[in-house]
């Protein structure tokens, strides 16, 4: 990445922001149990609790990162677990294939994470959330409204140019090459 | 009574949606009869200076097509709005950004250098360049700029009906030129083609069975296809169930599964991780290695899912491409 | 059943309430702010912080402003909906509004609890907050979903758990399916020679309660059968239970064993396996003299009349080589079948009572105090048998040898509280080591050594127990058994030491003794994991099946409909089995009485714009989607949807909707959870 593009760098107050779909059996369970139990953890993550990992549409976490969160966290059941049978394994299968997505589109595959919590392990939970933040951290702001704001500025730019050249008598913009000419080209 | 204008403009396109308006055939008189086509540079010789000099929403509807991605196509686009009452995004491009969106996964840089430089069939030691301005004789002549990002019509300005396909069907077209002259338009916004996924249309659609568990993907070149079987039933894939109908199937009927070319229906925000979501649920293996084995079969996610939506998708473009 | 569009130009008007919970969450989040910051949020109406919102002031406030406000959606910051969703819908009801139309934010279990920046913890709420306001008025007014229960109740396990809950409902006039996999209900309690505190013998108090199950009239009892499959839901399981042949009609026997005194094999020959394989039987059988149902069976294995080895399908061959004497001998009765085969039953019940039991730890994963290398190395159950009166040695406690062992050890915690084997206590252990020490002492007159960790003898009576059997002189040495090994000075008796540290005293002691017992912990049923994938109920870590909540729901699971009692669920005593079990026939005696069971509305349904890609129809795990043929588009049943989701995500025309879970109320709360919280 050239130093302009480079996103702003992170002021001192940017902090992960992340989102978290947890299913309602086993790992929103275990988000509570760790709460119960007090097991104090960074406290990036925002759940959003659905019945089950399955219902995850790969829609939500995409959206998710295009609304500005930094990455997601899917959490479900063990494989064989899923209090809806195999539930779970749906989500498996999507997640795979949508890391390969991602990863082409530019974002970092530890943006995207799936992990297997069960209703007793309130622990993992605690530690999975500390990693994540860690590690997000590390890889700085993912930005995603900024950077479609920035992707949009050459049209504004544009924009600008093409409502003064329209107030011109002859109108066009020279600059951006659209300042009609009277040439006697035929088109192609 | 003045007959109502009309205008047609081409952006980022291939030129069939052209195409499709001359495959209305006899019906082309029918609607040459029924408008004043005032600007419609494919075919006549009105020139931007014309259209400039029109009152503002003087023309009744603009049919625009193809992608926006220069700086030129962006003025006409704003241009046009202006000037029309109606402005229909058509075809694909318009509609979703198309097959040239799919240059937003890469910076305009590699592209401009792919061309005109490292092609294997051009031969430019030199290493020249198209310049955006160039003067001559006395004269300044400029070049439009490419955009870094391939866009949309709506992304651009406010786009009032879409008429879907890569080209839209000429029955789908003489359907919207037809509902306009009579003013019995759907409410704005609308995409005018069913809003429901294609397999409803499609002949193939009963040989789908109710329990299907994909343990591999084939690209249509890899197999020899069954000319009535469901395409995913034989293992290929298919974006049929996950893009709207009214085309009466015309790639399954011909022999090739749907690409997804009209679009997502009205309830789907991502047709690409829709389809993604659909397929990959149906994928035979429960663990990671099998899985990934099977999904192996689709080799190119980008291009197999949005293939003509990736500038409309919820990412719009690769995330990580340099600023230029 | 698609949900009634509330008016269109009807604007939102949201009631937004903030609980302290105490300090519980007032001591780490800012609630005022968090309550100004929603009040400048579009559609809400009213923003109010309170104390206590789950109490009755609490909620008549909710309550109030519906009426005087015109509130027509309701969002609480609180702890968990797991906790609390439930009683603020029925708060919202109560005043009026549709339950439904209500989103609980949890502010205390993932954010006031587990945080420790009050300036995060209160931007985190805000957060919530949003999307909870942002999702709100989407909501749909959804009407519960009511099952009917049907009166019927599965109880799988014939132990004293199964036989108490099934006695219990029985009683009350339900009828009462009792599946038991061994020929013979009774479970681990049958073995057992006397029980703790009071000493009494297991049979005695056991046997009426068996043989009451045997005559009741509302106990279908099939012993020596297995549930093969269960589908369904609450109030509606349909449960097939496969049969297995023991070559004997159970309608025509009358247990008066004519046919095993007649066997052609003149002597017992086969490992008997009710007596642990210290005694041994003949291929026709009874399983234990006081055994419910008091039928005969016929072991194919080792029967002369079979053929060795299964077929594919698990049956046997009748050989028709041996001169079925047996059969001579029952006569009219004619209760010997060779050609019997499985019988499949199904059946439908509403709900479902789990009391399978345990199978205590194998004591040969601890090798260093070699059970089944040293002949005088026993586990606690074999010297149950050996001490019962009606076991293989008629109640005399001798070694395999036959000698009458003078100094016994009982070695506590095998297979508990072990890193290495398992770290639960088995409860049970310490008691029943004392009760046997007793009892040993009062058979043989030898010496006991009772080596513990600790003594654990928690209960009514135990304590007193406890202090009365260690008064009659046995030995309790307070170190972990660290090895068993021959005595060298001594090998050709068997005598084995056992070394010790004995932490009071910190002295290393070599005890030689005839006799180790192991006192085995308990464990999960061998099979605990095939069953609860049938039945789909959640393990504990541990393997024990899991209780809804540990304290609030000890005999509920999370699947509705199906309760645990006993040790199934963990470790635990006669009297804790059958108060547990009782609680489990209450539970269901409930569920039957009530009638229907209310499930939460979360079912999905298919809009007419589905396009019948069948996409859908393989991925319900509880086929609720089918294709209709007449409109060629898929369709839900409601009554069989679980509301997964999982065909709403895959649905790749958007044509699903999951009650409760749209997709637009889920983009909202992603919406609302990003936008910017003040001082970010």
């Amino acid at each position: 990445m050239t130093p302009e593009n480079q996103p702003s760098l992170p002021s001192a107050a940017w902090k992960p922001r992340i989102v978290a779909f947890f299913c309602n059996w086993c790992t929103y369970t275990a988000a509570d149990l760790a709460g119960v139990s007090r097991m104090k953890h960074a406290a990036n993550l925002r759940v959003i609790r659905l019945m089950c990992s399955g219902r995850v549409d790969p829609q939500f976490i995409v959206d998710a990162l295009a609304k500005g969160a930094d990455a997601v966290l899917i959490g479900g059941c063990h494989p064989n677990d899923c209090h809806y049978a195999e539930g779970n394994y749906k989500c498996l299968r999507r997640y795979q294939m949508l890391q390969r997505l991602l990863a082409d589109m530019g974002i970092e595959p530890e943006r995207l994470r799936l992990e297997w919590i069960s209703a007793a392990e309130g622990e993992k939970v605690k530690r999975v959330v500390n990693e994540m933040v860690e590690t997000v951290t590390k890889l700085g702001p993912l930005g995603l409204p900024q950077k479609f704001a920035q992707w949009d500025e050459e049209m504004e730019h544009f924009a600008e140019h093409v409502a003064a050249g329209e107030a011109a008598a002859d109108g066009g913009c020279t600059e951006h090459g659209t300042k009609t000419q009277p040439l006697e080209t035929a088109h192609a | 009574m003045p007959k109502p204008k009309v205008a047609f403009y081409w952006c980022a396109s291939c030129g069939g949606c052209e195409e499709t308006v001359v495959d209305l055939a006899e019906d082309i008189l029918g609607v040459v009869e029924a408008v004043d086509i005032v600007f419609w540079p494919c075919a006549m010789d009105f020139k931007k200076a014309d259209v400039e000099a029109m009152p503002d929403q003087s023309i009744v509807a603009t049919l625009l097509n193809g992608a926006i991605r220069t700086t030129e196509q962006e003025e006409m686009a704003r241009l046009l709005r202006r000037k029309s009452q109606v402005l229909i995004a058509y075809g694909a491009c318009a509609h979703l950004g198309g097959i040239p969106g799919l240059a937003n996964q890469f910076p305009r840089e590699q592209i401009l250098r792919y061309v005109y430089e490292e092609s294997p069939t051009t031969i430019n030691e030199s290493r020249q360049r198209p310049q955006l301005k160039f003067a001559e004789n006395g004269r300044e002549v400029a070049l439009p700029e490419l955009h870094n990002v391939v866009r949309s019509l709506d992304q651009v300005v406010d786009v009032d009906y879409y008429v879907p396909g890569c080209p839209p069907t000429p029955k789908l077209t003489k359907a919207a030129v037809t509902a306009l002259l009579e003013n019995r338009l759907p409410p704005k916004g609308s995409v005018i083609a069913p809003d429901v996924a294609l397999c409803d249309e499609c002949p193939r659609k009963a040989t789908k069975p109710a329990d299907i568990a994909f343990t591999q993907f084939k690209r249509p070149h890899q197999v020899l296809m069954d000319p009535e079987k469901c395409f995913l039933a034989q293992g290929v894939v298919c974006l049929g169930p996950g893009t709207r109908s009214g085309c009466e199937a015309a790639c399954t009927v011909g022999g090739m599964p749907c690409t997804g070319c009209f679009g997502p229906t009205s309830r789907v925000r991502d047709q690409g991780l829709k389809m993604l979501s659909s397929l990959c649920a149906n994928v035979a293996p429960k663990e990671e290695a099998d899985i990934n084995q099977v999904l192996a079969g689709i080799p190119d996610p980008v291009g197999t899912f949005y293939r003509y939506g990736l500038a409309k998708s919820l990412l719009r473009r690769k995330v990580n491409l340099p600023a230029e | 059943m698609k949900p009634i569009v509330p008016r269109k130009y009807e604007p939102v008007r949201i009631g937004f309430y903030i609980c302290h919970c105490g300090t519980n969450i007032a001591g780490m989040v800012d609630v005022e702010a968090v309550a100004k910051y929603v009040a400048t949020l579009p559609n809400v109406a009213v923003s109010r912080n309170y104390k206590y919102m789950c109490s009755d002031p609490g909620q008549e406030l909710i309550q109030q402003d519906i009426r005087e406000n015109r509130l027509n959606r309701v969002v609480v910051a609180a702890c968990s909906p797991l906790l609390h969703e439930r009683t603020f819908r029925k708060a919202i009801e109560a005043g009026g509004l549709n339950p439904y139309y209500f989103q609980m934010v949890n502010i205390r279990e993932h954010d006031a609890w587990v945080h420790t920046d009050r300036g995060e913890a209160t931007r985190k709420a805000m957060a919530l907050a949003r999307a909870a306001i942002q999702r709100v008025p989407h909501h749909k007014p959804l009407e519960v979903k009511k099952v009917a229960i049907h009166p019927n109740v599965l109880i799988v396990g014939g132990g004293i758990g199964g036989i108490h809950a099934a006695l219990t409902l029985a009683n009350a006039g339900k009828m009462v399916y009792l599946v038991e996999k061994e020929p013979t209900i009774g479970g681990h309690m049958a073995k057992f020679d006397k029980t703790f505190p009071t000493l009494d013998c297991a049979m005695c108090v056991l046997s009426p309660k068996m043989a009451a199950v045997g005559s009741h009239p509302n106990i279908h009892l099939w012993t020596y059968s297995e549930v093969a499959k269960v589908d369904g839901y609450v109030g509606n399981f349909k449960v097939t239970v496969r049969r297995k042949p023991r070559y004997i009609l159970e309608d025509l026997c009358t247990g008066c064993q004519e046919c095993v005194n007649a066997c052609v094999y003149k002597e017992p020959k086969f490992l008997d396996e009710f007596n642990l394989g210290l005694g041994k039987r003949k291929p026709v059988f009874l399983p234990f003299p006081q055994a419910v149902p008091p039928v005969t069976m016929i072991d194919p294995e080792v029967c002369l009349n079979f053929k060795r080895g299964k077929n594919p399908d698990g049956s046997h061959v009748v050989s028709d080589k041996c001169k079925k004497t047996c059969v001579e001998a029952c006569g009219d009765r004619k209760a010997i079948d060779f050609k019997q085969t499985q019988e499949i039953k199904e059946i439908t019940v509403g709900t479902i009572i789990m009391a399978t039991g345990f199978q205590i730890f194998d004591a040969k994963r601890v090798p260093y105090y070699g059970y089944g290398v040293y002949p005088n190395v026993y586990n606690a159950l074999e010297i149950e048998r050996l001490i019962n009166a009606s076991g293989p040695t008629e109640g005399e406690l001798v070694l395999r040898n036959g000698q009458v062992p003078k100094k016994v050890a009982i070695v506590h915690c095998v297979g508990s509280r072990d890193e290495n084997t398992n770290r639960w206590c088995s409860r049970v252990c310490c008691l029943y080591s004392l009760k046997l020490a007793h009892l040993i002492q009062e058979h043989t007159d030898a010496e006991v050594y009772n080596f513990y960790i600790d003594m654990r003898t928690p209960g009514k009576s135990m304590e007193e127990f406890y202090n009365r059997v260690a008064e009659e002189g046995m030995h309790l040495i307070r170190g972990r058994v660290a090895d068993v090994y021959p005595d060298p000075n001594d090998g050709t008796t068997g005598r084995l030491v056992v070394q010790a540290e004995d932490t009071l005293t910190n002295k290393i002691l070599k005890i030689p003794v005839d006799m180790v017992v192991l006192s085995v912990g308990l464990e999960p049923h061998p099979e605990a994991e095939s069953l609860r994938r049938m039945f789909n109920l959640s393990c504990s870590s541990e393997g024990w099946f899991l209780e809804r909540h540990p304290k609030l729901a000890p005999v509920n699971t999370f699947t509705d409909g199906i309760f645990l009692a006993g040790c199934c669920q963990g470790p635990k005593d006669i009297p804790d089995t059958v108060a547990q079990a009782g609680a489990a026939a209450a539970e269901a005696f409930s569920l039957i009485d009530k009638g229907h069971i209310e499930q939460e509305p979360n079912t999905a349904y298919i809009l007419d714009d589905c396009s019948g890609c069948k996409s859908c129809i393989p991925l319900c795990p509880y086929t609720a989607i089918s294709f209709a043929e007449d409109t060629k588009k898929a369709i839900i049943n409601e009554a069989l949807c679980k509301g997964c989701g999982t065909c709403v995500a895959s649905c790749p025309s958007g044509s699903i909707v999951q009650n409760l879970f749209e997709d637009e109320e889920i983009f909202s709360e992603i919406d609302g959870m990003l936008a910017t919280m003040p001082g970010e």
